[in-house]
């Protein structure tokens, strides 16, 4: 195939339609488009390239240029047709004439888009918050004494009311989290067993052994971080204990660096987007929505259905432990929980089941749900307070 | 400009004639290729072709196929070059008793060096097609080192120094979505979302690969298809299986699939290819679902 020289964009669009192209392009990335300046650059080439009235081509070529998921590619040729015929003129796209057309009202950004990215930089990993918040909390717990830490973390989470309890609880969740994470670090690092040789290096020192390989250099296997997966139920059975687990949620989040996080209940949501807001309190706030007001029982097993088909593929890799967050009250059918739950345990490497019900005395997993689940659970345990999460810590260490 | 136009066609056409049947948004994308000089990257299901795009494309510009397969644990090595250990080690015994230096310089040069996909598409003598396949299997650290390549088109061998492109190739990459892939190496690809082929498509991909089939047929075969991915499916067929299956149909030499629906029902393992899905669809389940097609 023949192409014609490509030379740099000598094509001038003119100021007026510059502006309105710039005004489409922030448009995009309020909706969650990755578009740089290399991108730009490239959308004038296509303009030069193609005649601008033939539409389709144009918004097949910026389509394939500014989109980079699905969902970008899905939603790219309405927000395109929105932008540039709000006013009805179809068939053309007359650059200079728009000029005062009202810009688009843009949507705000949904809680899983993130802030608008530009520039050339790379997407920044999730802020490693492991480090500040929970030490400088951390900090301000070790004032407080041993003792009336250990008080507060044999406390039952329903029982802990007052403001100062419950900051201290959380503080204590995300110093803990923090401290599952150490833990899986160095384990990694102390792995240190090679089981191929390194060939590479070997031959290079058998140089001056006159090609004998005498002195054996191994590789080392790459352990790889564990990652996890946490579906908490926010059913009204559970209410007692969200706030603290949302808070343990986003303790886990910020200090493992693959983790996933859902909420349940007759639904299922997504808000690893919502929880990786760093702020605690606005995560909270930025889905109580999701939380609030639900009524109709727990549909554990539909929830679990929609995971394993939606999100499974995506979020689960090898090293990938399941962590489920609830009281096993379930509205729906057994079987289909069964189910759901032997299908994810074919996909990860573990599932534990936190239950604060399990923390109280003469608790009995009696619940049909629970029952269902229970084979294929790898840790029951109990989650009722502070010291129970701080058992965990130990097991999820060797997943 | 009409004339890009018109090669932007041509794509189209030539696709068709190397037996791709390509829709016009595919045909933009693999002419913005050449225009922006950027890597496309291909998402879909299992089973839609993204793979079938690239050989098509290598078919199209007559260039050689570099095919590098990743999976998890895939490292540099296996993508870029490894040394030739055993002549290597040959070498070190034919050369004893010479200095190690002189030795060492001689067994870390160009004829002890093996090529692998990214090493060999960059050193082709005519741009060649490299299909990054399953790039999502991948782990993190091999899609930075592949973003640096594909930004550079150069590689550094500590041993030789750095070997730049002797031709840029043209890059596909593939991803399953078993994995989000970065931010950065998506920006830097074009994006084309591969989905299953609607009907009309599905007929033409069908009458292209089977020359021979009757035109009735592949419809009905292409509407089949069409209604057996709307079942709940745990692996759903993609193109390669509908054509595995119009291949049986036409070996059975039938001609209408009304004609005898048990036999279809047999050949139904060309297409559900776990056990669930074949316990789904029974014989009673196949009969209406033919009656619904034919």
């Amino acid at each position: 195939m023949v192409l014609p020289a490509l030379q740099a964009p000598s094509f001038d669009l003119g100021e007026p339609a510059r502006l309105r192209f710039a005004a489409f392009v922030r448009s995009l990335r309020s909706n969650g488009f990755t578009i740089g300046l290399a991108e730009s650059q490239d959308a004038l080439r296509i303009f030069c390239a193609i005649e601008p009235t033939n539409k389709t081509v144009l918004v097949a070529a910026l389509r394939a240029l500014f989109a980079s998921h699905r969902s970008d590619w899905e939603k790219f040729d309405a927000i395109f047709n929105a932008f540039w015929f709000a006013h009805g003129t179809k068939g053309t796209t007359r650059f200079e004439d728009r000029r005062q057309a009202p810009a688009q009202s843009r949507p705000p950004a949904g809680p899983e888009d993130g802030p608008p990215r530009s520039g050339a930089g790379e997407r920044p990993e999730r802020p490693d918050s492991a480090g500040d918040p929970a030490s400088a909390e951390g900090g301000r717990d070790r004032q407080g004494g041993a003792a009336a830490q250990e008080a507060l973390s044999k406390k039952d989470f329903r029982h802990i009311l007052n403001q100062e309890e419950l900051r201290r609880a959380y503080a204590l969740a995300d110093r803990l989290a923090a401290k599952m994470r150490t833990r899986l670090t160095r384990r990694d690092r102390a792995a240190k067993h090679g089981r191929r040789l390194d060939f590479r290096r070997v031959i290079h020192r058998s140089i001056a052994r006159g090609g004998t390989p005498v002195d054996l250099v191994f590789r080392r296997r790459k352990t790889k971080p564990l990652r996890l997966v946490m579906l908490l139920d926010t059913s009204g059975s559970m209410s007692a204990y969200t706030p603290a687990f949302v808070r343990f949620m986003h303790g886990m989040l910020g200090s493992f660096k693959y983790a996933s996080t859902f909420l349940f209940h007759t639904r299922l949501v997504d808000v690893t987007g919502a929880m990786t807001e760093k702020d605690p309190q606005r995560a909270i706030d930025r889905f109580s929505l999701m939380t609030e007001g639900v009524g109709g029982g727990t549909k554990i097993g539909e929830s679990l259905a929609t995971f394993n088909a939606r999100y499974a593929a995506r979020t689960i890799r090898s090293r990938t432990a399941v962590m489920i967050i609830s009281d096993g009250y379930e509205t729906g059918e057994p079987d289909m929980l069964a189910k759901e739950m032997s299908a994810l345990r074919r996909r990860c490497r573990r599932i534990v089941w936190l239950n604060p019900m399990a923390g109280w005395q003469d608790y009995a997993p009696e619940a049909q749900g629970m029952k269902a689940a229970l084979p294929f659970v790898d840790l029951f345990a109990p989650a009722h307070n502070l010291e129970s999460l701080e058992a965990l810590e130990p097991y999820l260490a060797r997943v | 400009m009409s004339s890009m136009s018109l090669v932007r066609n041509e794509i189209s056409e030539r696709l068709a004639a190397v037996g791709y049947v390509a829709d016009r948004d595919l045909a933009t994308a693999l002419w913005l290729m050449d225009l922006l000089k950027r890597p496309l990257l291909l998402e879909g299901e299992a089973g839609v072709g993204k793979t079938e795009v690239a050989k098509a494309l290598a078919a199209l510009h007559g260039a050689p196929l570099i095919r590098l397969q990743c999976y998890e644990g895939l490292d540099q090595n296996a993508a870029l070059y490894e040394w030739n250990y055993q002549r290597q080690i040959l070498a070190i015994k034919a050369h004893e008793g010479e200095k190690a230096d002189l030795t060492e310089a001689q067994i870390f040069s160009e004829p002890y060096l093996l090529e692998r996909p990214i090493l060999a598409a960059i050193r082709a003598e005519t741009r060649a097609i490299l299909l990054v396949d399953e790039v999502d299997r991948a782990d993190e650290e091999f899609e930075a080192f592949l973003l640096e390549v594909l930004s550079d088109f150069q590689v550094t061998i500590p041993e030789l120094g750095t070997i730049a492109a002797r031709s840029i190739p043209r890059v596909v990459l593939t991803s399953n979505g078993t994995r989000e892939i970065s931010d950065a190496l998506r920006r830097r690809c074009l994006y084309h979302y591969v989905d299953f082929h609607d009907q009309d498509r599905e007929v033409a991909i069908i009458r292209a690969r089977h020359p021979g089939i009757e035109v009735a047929l592949a419809l009905q075969v292409a509407r089949l298809l069409q209604a057996i991915r709307k079942e709940d499916l745990r692996k759903v067929p993609g193109v390669a299986e509908t054509l595995d299956f119009a291949a049986a149909l036409i070996g059975i030499g039938q001609n209408d699939l009304q004609q005898d629906p048990s036999a279809v029902h047999d050949l139904l393992m060309t297409l559900l290819k776990t056990h669930e899905d074949q316990a789904r669809l029974t014989h009673e389940v196949v009969e209406r679902l033919i009656a619904k097609v034919a």
